[in-house]
């Protein structure tokens, strides 16, 4: 559904933060990618809705390559990706209901966004979203009254009021506490599951991708240099993709967590 | 520096960097102004006999302010103070509304650098034309009247309201505004949710503040002809009715500290 063909991104300063990229997303599958900062994990998935303009190379999103369209169907497109963001990104100022109903900008004129006033469809989505996820009491407050794990879920809800096909996900986890990481990687998996959408999650760590995605792909210095299942993730692998350490305790911790999880449940 | 070892550094005394690294110069920088802000004192002539004479007028103004007389020109002093509102009120509306577009045009992480220029180029016009300046010439162009301080004070809260918005657009957290782009919203949409709460509060904020300044400038610009109870004003003085100019002055004293304390009230409700 998504092929990315030799992708490439160069910085204005000369890095290459992208080297010619060919990834191959099929419909419904939620993939992690990993790798060191600076890898160019935030660069490739902004370039796939051209938050950030790639240098060269195709982004196929079912059969149209994003890279040459124009203002009016970019943005057409952009409403077929939902995006998730790092530290939330919602807007702080404005209320929750109006952060979820924001995913709609693409779909309703100016005066109706900026008067408020949604169709009912959008607004009866947006309580639906903010009930699965555990939210609907929240709808009138402020994104900035919300904690962490409460303002991700907003953010969540943002993304699939889109009515994506694919996800998006930028280090959904990086400032989130360790049991706040894995409900939110388990709800955006659930949800994938749930609406059968692809996903690309931007993840640094390991052990948490290891637990939720079927397929995990490696970047190092913009190249890829893993993609397989997270099983696969051997010491060695992990050497060539961060660099030399001690993964054992890593590797071995997981499946700890894993069992305790199970346990758990 | 990087093959410096640790041994080598030990029982070193360790100071700041200075600023200017060349001691030389430092030195020269420092001894220079120094000497400079002497010269330039001592070319303040101060004539103590005509201090002394001042002293006495001075002292009469001073005074007026324990009996100020709002009463005698009060007719005179209400439609002054009447003629300021409404200056004050359309003006600063006015220049708002033109400072909003101007402003957005002239933060470039929002507006392509054409854009850029030309308002910033707007912005720079604006202050760096004097309000009295500019009060002036549009005196000699429309004459004497409210009108000439109207455009005056329009035309000043553009550059002062505009520089600071596009500031605070500058200054922006980038992040919101690309997800409210990344869901497909236009470019006024985009303003609208990603843009525009992130500095709201700022706008509101400087705006009321403008509206201050607005009212004290019509204080002063009918010292040039240009309508406001600054005509009133100055009238009082020529007369050298100083209870009459203490009350006009405890007046616009009273309306700023309301319009101070009103802005603050209305600052922490948008926070």
């Amino acid at each position: 559904m998504l092929r990315l063909q030799k992708l490439t991104k160069t910085y204005k300063t000369g890095d290459q933060a992208l080297k010619a990229i060919d990834l191959d997303v099929p419909k419904g599958q939620v993939l992690a990618l990993i790798g060191p900062s600076g890898a160019g994990k935030s660069t490739m998935i902004r370039c796939i809705n051209r938050l950030v303009e790639p240098t060269s190379g195709a982004v196929l999103l079912e059969d149209v390559d994003l890279t040459g369209l124009g203002s009016g169907a970019l943005r057409k497109a952009r409403r077929e990706m939902g995006m998730i963001f790092q530290e939330y990104a919602l807007v702080e100022r404005l209320t929750v209901m109006e952060n979820v109903l924001s995913g709609r900008l693409g779909y309703v004129g100016f005066w109706r966004s900026f008067l408020r006033r949604y169709p009912q469809p959008d607004v009866d989505e947006a309580f639906r979203l903010l009930d699965r996820v555990g939210l609907l009491h929240m709808a009138d407050k402020r994104a900035d009254e919300l904690s962490g794990g409460q303002r991700q879920r907003v953010g969540i809800c943002r993304a699939l009021i889109q009515n994506p096909k694919l996800l998006l996900v930028d280090e959904p986890t990086a400032s989130l506490d360790p049991k706040t990481s894995r409900q939110i990687m388990r709800l955006i998996t659930e949800l994938c599951q749930e609406r059968g959408l692809a996903a690309i999650i931007n993840i640094h760590d390991v052990a948490l991708a290891q637990m939720f995605v079927p397929r995990v792909v490696g970047l190092r210095f913009g190249e890829i240099v893993y993609d397989g299942l997270p099983t696969g993730l051997t010491p060695d692998k992990l050497t060539e993709i961060y660099g030399e350490e001690d993964w054992e305790a890593t590797i071995e911790k997981v499946e700890e967590e894993q069992e305790e999880i199970e346990a758990a449940e | 520096m990087s093959d410096v070892t640790l041994d080598q550094m030990l029982g070193k005394s360790w100071r700041k960097p200075a600023f200017v690294k060349n001691a030389a110069l430092r030195w020269t920088l420092i001894v220079g102004f120094v000497v400079y802000l002497i010269a330039a004192y001592l070319t303040i002539e101060v004539d103590w006999g005509r201090v002394y004479v001042g002293l006495d007028r001075g002292w009469a103004f001073v005074l007026a302010f324990t009996s100020p007389d709002f009463t005698s020109r009060w007719s005179d002093i209400w439609s002054g103070l009447l003629e300021s509102i409404v200056m004050t009120v359309a003006a600063s509306v006015v220049g708002i509304a033109i400072s909003i577009p101007i402003g957005l045009g002239a933060a470039r992480n929002i507006a392509p650098l054409p854009v850029y220029m030309i308002c910033r180029g707007i912005v720079a016009i604006s202050r760096a034309l004097q309000e009295i300046i500019v009060a002036i010439l549009l005196v000699a162009i429309f004459g004497f009247g409210p009108l000439a301080g109207f455009l005056t004070l329009s035309f000043a809260t553009i550059g002062f309201l505009s520089k600071l918005l596009a500031e605070d657009i500058e200054a922006m957290d980038r992040v919101q505004a690309e997800a409210i782009k990344a869901s497909g919203a236009r470019w006024t949409q985009w303003i609208n949710y990603g843009v525009q709460p992130q500095v709201m509060p700022r706008l509101v904020g400087l705006s009321i503040y403008r509206i201050d300044i607005n009212f004290r400038e019509s204080a002063i610009l009918g010292l040039v002809g240009a309508g406001g109870i600054g005509a009133t004003l100055n009238t009082a003085f020529d007369r050298y009715e100083y209870d009459t100019a203490a009350a006009i002055l405890l007046l616009i004293i009273g309306i700023v500290m309301a319009l101070e304390y009103l802005s603050g009230i209305v600052r922490a409700r948008v926070q």
